[in-house]
């Protein structure tokens, strides 16, 4: 597996975008890994069909981090049936590296999260 | 001590990965020359069933295998009729759960077992304690990372305990261990700290307040590393796996006191274990072999027998001591490096330990710490270790694991520190 920790994915984990909560959100969801002992809490605002406000907290490795940070960044303003079209490739394109079997879990955690709060 | 560039050569894996860093034996242990070419042996020779043939190939299996079992049972003290061989210690566990636990469990019985456990000696307990309406009581741990068994209130005699923690006379099971306590059931070796429990005075001390107790041990991380002595014990059950002490994957040992294994009920049903079968009933034989139903890892049962011959012959007291002394040096290092920095889980007593380090650096993500280490060819292992309750009690979700065995040195541990540095950069920390 080549370096999968980029200037990028470091960035976002080290700073993560949308980190913190929502006071009243139009829907909360928690998802975790227990095999790692990773949980992403995350909220969403919905304007009808669009998002509007989209935040998450928790704790997680630099791949769950990361992927959290990068994915609610890119669905703020979306609409909902776009955002159903998000799927693992999505998610992978979206970080740039390519993880192993173990690592892509940490990946998708958020992904989960998405997918419980459409 | 011994040879250690010779022990390396004993191990092929090392000549295929020359900079292979291997600090995982706790999750399963590399495997020497012999093992692997036992198993061939089988393959290339005499790869025929066991007891079904009449045909002298069927008679070598056959004879090659209860070697094996009377091999076991010379390790552990033991005689090979009380040797029953499963896939690993945790179906060993699940066997005594299903077949003795749900025999004599009854509604408000205690079953005790132990924080430090693996999940496979965690759980098939506490499912049976639900089913049966049983009490399921947990022994915790101190400061030290030592079994809680000591002092009866250990926040107020913190400071006298810490002085008497080995004193076997002073263990006090007074209000864990009652006469309606039927199993006690508990690690030898903690699979994450590395503590090594006084099963020998934590037995007798259990039998004195109740003499029907049965007592149950997980020597999965023992016996690898340390000689074990059923007799001496004074336990009633004791299971490991062949994959940890440098033997195949599928096998797993589990001991029990012959008129125990009697009262009790097979496991699984099958070819093998039958004495008789007729339309409506069927006798089945005396044990061991009442427990093993159909054709099991011939080859992996009979190569175990090269682990255990490679095992004595260095020597496990020798192994012991020098896996201690390794343990303590890597402890030594990463807290020079490191320091603070640098979070042992357990650490107050490590002179005790076992060849384990779980640990958790900076506030990174063990994953993460791993990922990054394997990128220099160094394995160990992140996560909870199938141990979750110990790591929910230590207030931590996981943890990094190095842990060592013969074949690891100081190299190895200096590899590590570097690894750690590497780390540490990388996060630009």
């Amino acid at each position: 597996m080549s370096n999968i920790y980029t200037e990028i994915i470091l960035d976002h984990y080290q700073n993560p975008r949308n980190f913190g909560e929502i006071k009243n959100p139009t829907k909360k969801v928690e998802v975790a890994n227990p095999l790692c002992g990773d949980k992403i809490k995350m909220m969403i605002v919905f304007d009808k069909e669009k998002v509007t406000e989209v935040k998450f907290t928790g704790v997680g490795c630099a791949i769950s981090t990361a992927s959290a940070s990068m994915l609610t960044e890119y669905i703020k303003g979306k609409t909902k049936e776009q955002l159903k079209k998000i799927d693992k490739n999505f998610i992978i394109k979206m970080l740039g590296v390519s993880l192993g079997v173990n690592r892509i879990k940490c990946a998708l955690l958020s992904l989960e999260a998405l997918k419980k709060l459409l | 001590m011994f040879n250690l560039s010779q022990i390396k050569k004993d191990f092929p894996i090392f000549e295929n990965n020359p900079s292979l860093v291997y600090l995982d034996s706790t999750a399963t242990s590399l495997k020497p020359r012999p093992v692997i070419e036992k198993l061939v042996e089988y393959y290339s020779k005499y790869s025929a069933n066991i007891f079904r043939g009449v045909y002298s190939l069927s008679e070598k299996a056959t004879e090659e295998y209860e070697k094996t079992r009377e091999k076991i049972a010379k390790f552990i003290n033991a005689k090979s009729k009380e040797i029953i061989f499963t896939r690993n210690t945790t179906e060993s566990l699940n066997l005594l759960a299903y077949s003795l636990g749900r025999k004599i469990i009854e509604k408000n019985d205690e079953i005790v077992t132990t924080i430090l456990e693996h999940h496979s000696n965690f759980v098939p307990w506490q499912i049976l304690s639900q089913e049966s309406g049983a009490i399921f009581k947990v022994i915790n741990i101190n400061q030290s990372g030592d079994l809680d068994l000591y002092c009866k209130n250990i926040k107020n005699q913190k400071s006298k305990c810490k002085m008497t923690m080995q004193n076997s006379k002073l263990i006090n099971l007074d209000n864990i261990i009652t006469k309606k306590t039927k199993i006690l059931t508990l690690t030898y070796i903690s699979n994450v700290l590395g503590t090594v429990n006084p099963i020998k005075e934590i037995v007798m001390v259990a039998k004195k307040i109740n003499p029907k107790i049965i007592v149950i041990v997980d020597a999965a991380q023992a016996a690898p590393h340390q000689k074990i002595d059923v007799l001496d014990l004074g336990a009633d059950f004791l299971a490991f796996s062949s994959h940890k002490m440098l033997g195949p994957t599928g096998v797993g040992v589990l001991w029990g006191k012959y008129d125990l294994l009697c009262e009790m009920f097979p496991f699984n049903f099958g070819g093998e274990m039958i004495a008789e079968v007729f339309l409506d009933k069927t006798f089945f034989k005396d044990p061991p072999y009442k427990f093993e139903a159909g054709t099991p890892a011939i080859a992996e049962v009979i190569a175990l027998s090269e682990a255990v011959s490679y095992l004595e012959k260095i020597g496990l007291e020798k192994i012991e001591t020098y896996e201690k002394e390794l343990v303590q040096f890597a402890y030594q290092r990463l807290k020079e490096e490191f320091g603070k920095n640098i979070k042992i889980l357990g650490e107050g007593n490590i002179k005790e330990r076992s060849g384990i380090l779980a640990f958790n650096f900076y506030n990174l993500h063990p994953h993460d710490v791993a990922q990054i280490l394997s990128e220099k060819n160094i394995c160990l292992r992140s996560g909870h270790h199938c141990a979750q309750p110990l790591h929910q009690f230590l207030g931590v979700s996981s943890s990094c694991r190095a842990s060592f065995y013969l074949y690891n040195d100081k190299d190895d541990v200096e590899k590590l520190v570097e690894g750690l540095k590497e780390v540490r950069e990388r996060f630009k920390i």
